[in-house]
């Protein structure tokens, strides 16, 4: 097998006047867990529609694994594992028995194909129902079998569109924790609009609006953004003295107060929480909450999509 | 050859077990059956003419084939794509046109079923007199063989849209154009200004006229070019209509 790689090229997709996907490119390599963020209608799903095959791109191209998705795209989507949006199965179809049909569609044959089936039903979990027809199964039970056809051949990539959607606190956990499982040796491409899915599943996050590419960063990075970042939030009995003695500090650069919270922005380079808990100590406040913020990625996520800085 | 054709029979052992686990099936077969010996014998008159032969079992395979194959037809891509799994099939490594010849494949195999069901008449005929063997299978042939035009016209229908009964509708309306093409009613509303050519162009569509030669017994090589070019042509469309319109 050539290196693990999804390299984009300047990708674009066009629907008469309307861009989806404007000359997207980036390079993901071995072990990366890439989240696509951004709101309904950027482009996340058509790029990856692009990329898995099932569109073909108005101009641009992207290499996966060294093969060109445009000129040889079976040898592109052989090494892909690919969940759709809304995880799409034949709903007729017993678990097992739609297993088996994607098993020989990747190219097992006959008893391999048999065997790939189970493994994928002992790996996702789906011991329970294989024999089920899938249109009979929960929500939760779906996403699996979606999963498990994905990677069935197991692909060295593997393109997953929104895979938690829908889904419940415990399900979302468990297909958080299956994808980290996998993650070593794979490259996998998420996308999502659930900021959380970022922080929980992924070590590089892209944010794309409008079909552009507007941030690439790592989680951490991206929560850095925030204008929260390192400020302190706390909770006192008067707000009000309190805030325009915290003002008087060289250290803040602001102090907001909102709903009875005290959230001071520390000035450049500074770090707040030993200056401000002295200051507590001296004024002797009764302070019944005090935190350390790390920044909040949906007020990042606006505030790079939408240029609003609140 | 064995990576050509495999993933053909994958798609049609899928549709195949899709068929049957649904009552699609079932209600298709019966309904075919029923109708087809309403016809044969009610309308056909297959015992009052004393002749031993399926000539009016055959004669009413094209208004049959009207109506049921577009049925059958009809789910064929709008079902893929109002449930999103055309994304999923055009994913896998097999190009469209592997996943279009499967699908229909499989489709004309069922008509196929049904047809053989129809055993029989062809008995009753064989018990009542001596008919002439070699015409009545040259009749199944060719019978077949207009159903697989039908066929490859709904599932071209099909593609065009994620509404089953639209799809219906529009393969009815174009299976009808082509059974009809060669009748006068056709025809005369090109004769007087379209050049005879056309005219004759027009006139060598027709599904009767080349069903009606096999059925007769005459296995012409001409007719089952025809319906070879129909079916091929009709999926052809089928393709290139997937690949312009699975995006929305």
């Amino acid at each position: 097998m050539s290196n693990l790689s999804i390299e984009s090229r300047s990708l674009c997709k066009r629907y008469g006047n309307l861009v989806a996907v404007d000359g997207l490119s980036f390079e993901v390599g071995a072990g990366e867990v890439l989240g696509f963020l951004g709101p309904n209608g950027a482009g996340k799903s058509t790029t990856m529609k692009m990329l898995t095959g099932f569109l073909a791109p108005t101009s641009g191209t992207a290499l996966v694994n060294g093969h060109d998705i445009v000129d040889d795209s079976l040898a592109a989507r052989r090494c892909m594992g690919y969940l759709p949006e809304g995880a799409p199965s034949y709903g007729e179809m017993t678990v097992r028995k739609f297993l088996e049909f994607i098993a020989r569609a990747r190219g097992f044959n006959g008893k391999a194909a048999i065997k790939a089936a189970g493994a994928a039903i002992e790996r996702l979990n789906l011991d329970r129902v294989p024999e089920q027809t899938v249109e009979t199964l929960s929500k939760g039970f779906k996403r699996r079998v979606g999963l498990a056809q994905a990677i069935i051949h197991n692909p060295s990539v593997l393109i997953l569109d929104e895979p938690t959607d829908g889904l419940d606190p415990n399900q979302k956990h468990e297909v958080r924790h299956l994808i980290r499982d996998m993650a070593s040796e794979k490259i996998i491409v998420i996308s999502t609009h659930l900021l959380e899915e970022v922080d929980a599943l992924c070590n590089r996050a892209m944010i794309i609006s409008d079909g552009r590419l507007l941030v690439d960063d790592t989680p951490q990075g991206l929560i850095a953004r925030s204008r929260y970042h390192d400020a302190i939030t706390l909770v006192v009995e008067q707000p009000e003295k309190a805030a325009s003695v915290l003002s008087e500090l060289s250290q803040a650069r602001k102090v907001e107060l909102r709903e009875g919270e005290l959230t001071v922005f520390p000035a450049d380079g500074c770090k707040l929480f030993e200056v401000i808990s002295d200051t507590v100590r001296q004024h002797d406040w009764q302070v019944s909450e005090l935190r350390l913020e790390a920044g909040r990625l949906d007020e990042v996520f606006r505030q790079v999509t939408q240029g609003e800085v609140s | 050859m064995a990576t050509f054709a495999g993933p053909i029979s994958n798609v049609m052992r899928r549709e195949l077990t899709g068929y049957f686990s649904t009552p699609v099936a079932w209600v298709f077969i019966v309904i075919f059956l029923v109708m087809a010996g309403v016809f044969t014998f009610y309308i056909g008159s297959f015992y009052e003419r004393g002749i031993a032969d399926l000539e009016p079992f055959f004669q009413f395979h094209p208004w049959l084939y009207l109506f049921l194959v577009p049925a059958i037809g009809m789910r064929l891509w709008a079902e893929e794509r109002r449930s999103g799994t055309v994304e999923l099939l055009l994913t896998l490594p097999l190009t469209t046109w592997q996943a279009v010849a499967g699908k229909f494949l499989a489709a004309w195999f069922f008509v196929g079923t049904a047809l053989l069901l129809t055993f029989p008449i062809w008995v009753t005929v064989n018990y009542l007199g001596q008919p002439d063997n070699g015409v009545i299978l040259s009749g199944y042939l060719g019978s077949w063989l207009m159903a697989g035009g039908f066929l490859a016209i709904a599932s071209c229908m099909s593609a065009l849209t994620r509404n089953q009964v639209v799809a219906f509708i529009l393969s009815l309306v174009v299976c009808f154009g082509f059974m009809l093409s060669g009748l006068p009613m056709v025809m005369n509303l090109f004769s007087g200004w379209a050049p005879q050519a056309l005219l004759d162009t027009i006139a060598n569509f027709s599904f009767l006229a080349h069903f009606a030669d096999i059925s007769r017994g005459v296995i012409d090589l001409r007719d089952l070019v025809y319906f070879a070019l129909v079916i091929t042509l009709w999926l052809m469309a089928n393709t290139i209509v997937l690949e312009l319109k699975k995006a929305d």
